[in-house]
């Protein structure tokens, strides 16, 4: 048992530390996520009402690219240069190795999201609230995010044109984050309790922490043999 | 017991496969033919107009039977690509693969009628209705499927890889149906029940049922005859081909 | 004829629905007979070329 927890950790910092070497790599996520929100108001208008009532839909879905946009990243560069063969010949269970990954990529990705989420959130005219209920959301979404992500970024590893693909085959699967995240934040807006929105949340980021590593797993062993 | 599993992976091996669908598929697919028309003929002729959609409620015969066909083909086509998955089942694998166009162009054909349904009952040809929206997301998962199994050359790796992105979706399914369902009823947008109509009338109902056979035997005969295509262009190497296809030339 | 056509008035929304799911069903039909068509052609040469070369056939010709 110490030893699975001794390899998850080591996994984990090894990511870290990967990242820290590569920084501009999770900033242009988040630079990315900051660009296109902030493009908004120059799309529709300024209109400080229609910003706000357009706010949760246009945060949720900038944070829906801008980890899009991560993911591709995400196995490809173990798989290149063979330490994906490492960790799939390593007696650890894959799943929780996986598992290990993800949280290392939403620590890099997910996590600057939520954090300057409120920032974004005062650009379009959100209260204080509100704002809480948006980074309540995200916090419990963006895991969300990165798990079932993780299945399209196993899913196309090795693939040519990669990147795109993840798209099509994974933003379909992000339909209830998106649904149940920007609907928390609304619920608050228009004065009811976003108790039930983030509930929701919480147990489908339960579901989705159950099912999505035995896929992911599945799917790294289909792709790298 | 054994003697039934003999028998099942018999049916199951390939050759076998090919035979069988090859006499099956042309009875499912005058099924589906006498089907059409007798439906259309009760659908068109015998059913009245509705009191108040007039005419246009006809459009729900073929609506309703295709938005049902996209559903049930992706949960088949899952079914299907688990058991290829799980038990490497060559031909299982086949058929998850020649489901996902017809469901696809069912899903297709589900939103495009439901579109002109819309129109005159709805006043607009699109409406974010928790069933229209579902559908256009199923399309996109079918999409997405078909993407996945073309994107990658090997045929062994691409059954597999996409079995994995249609359970995903499958036990997605529900779960962004009722997200859907629930987004919608927040939002208070248009969710006319055109389809649960209180008193059907026999008639009506009956068409209806009809349509929907037809659809499943044109769904059938469609995938068994794509099946077999799929099928000699993985085995063309096999003895078995090169054999009845020596015999046609 | 022409009162059935019409469909009280939603004949384009009538037709247009079973006129676009026919053309749709019968494409697809189409595209499967050509494409056994192209493949019987392919099959046939690849068995030929077996008779007649009694060598294994090249599976991508």
């Amino acid at each position: 048992m110490n030893g699975l927890a001794t390899a998850l950790f080591t996994l984990l910092r090894r990511d870290l530390i990967l990242a820290l070497r590569r920084r501009q790599d999770a900033l242009v996520v988040l630079g990315f996520f900051v660009v296109v929100v902030s493009l908004f108001p120059l799309g529709v208008g300024p209109d400080p009402q229609l910003l706000r009532s357009m706010a949760p839909g246009v945060l949720w879905v900038s944070a829906l690219l801008a980890t899009m946009l991560s993911l591709e990243r995400l196995f490809s560069d173990d798989f290149r240069d063979g330490s994906l063969e490492q960790i799939l010949l390593a007696p650890q269970p894959l799943s929780l190795m996986v598992m290990s990954k993800i949280l290392a990529h939403w620590l890099i990705t997910g996590l600057p999201l939520v954090l300057i989420s409120p920032l974004l959130g005062m650009q379009l005219n959100l209260d204080g609230t509100e704002i809480l209920t948006l980074m309540a959301a995200l916090l419990l979404g963006t895991p969300i995010l990165s798990l079932v992500g993780a299945i399209g970024a196993a899913l196309t590893l090795g693939l040519r044109g990669g990147g795109v693909l993840i798209s099509l085959l994974i933003l379909p699967l992000y339909v209830p984050a998106l649904v149940l995240g920007a609907g928390a934040v609304d619920a608050v807006m228009y004065g009811s309790s976003a108790q039930a929105h983030l509930s929701l949340m919480a147990a489908l980021l339960i579901l989705t922490l159950l099912l999505a590593p035995w896929a992911i797993a599945a799917a790294l062993r289909i792709m790298s043999d | 017991m054994a003697e039934q599993r003999v028998q099942w992976f018999k049916f199951a091996s390939p050759p076998n496969f090919y035979d069988l669908a090859g006499r099956l598929a042309p009875w499912f697919g005058g099924l589906a033919a006498i089907l059409f028309v007798v439906g259309l003929y009760v659908g068109f002729v015998l059913a009245p107009p509705d009191y108040q959609q007039g005419n246009s409620y006809r459009i729900m015969f073929i609506h309703v039977p295709t938005a049902w066909m996209s559903m049930f083909l992706y949960v088949l086509m899952a079914v299907y690509a688990a058991i290829g998955l799980i038990w490497r089942v060559k031909t299982a694998e086949v058929m998850a693969k020649a489901i996902a166009p017809t469901g696809a162009l069912f899903t297709f054909l589900a939103l495009w009628t439901g579109a002109l349904w819309g129109k005159p009952t709805w006043g607009t040809y699109w409406v974010w209705d928790a069933r229209l929206t579902s559908e256009l997301i199923l399309l996109f998962l079918y999409l997405g499927y078909m993407a996945l199994h073309a994107a990658i050359e090997d045929r062994q790796r691409a059954a597999n890889a996409s079995a994995i992105l249609a359970l995903a979706g499958v036990v997605n399914v529900p779960i962004i149906y009722f997200s859907v369902v629930w987004w919608n009823t927040l939002h208070q947008g248009a969710s006319i029940t055109v389809t649960s109509a209180p008193t059907m009338e026999t008639v009506m109902f009956s068409a209806l049922m009809l349509m929907t056979f037809a659809c499943w035997m044109y769904a059938i005969a469609v995938v068994l005859w794509r099946a077999r295509l799929e099928l000699l262009e993985r085995e063309r190497r096999a003895a078995w081909v090169l054999e009845r296809m020596g015999e046609k030339a | 004829m022409i009162e059935f056509l019409a469909m009280g008035g939603h004949g384009p929304y009538v037709w247009g629905s079973y006129g676009v799911a026919l053309v749709v069903l019968v494409a697809e039909l189409v595209l499967l007979s050509r494409r056994r068509t192209a493949m019987n052609r392919r099959l046939a040469r690849l068995a030929r070329l077996n008779r007649e070369n009694g060598a294994e056939p090249s599976p991508d010709s």
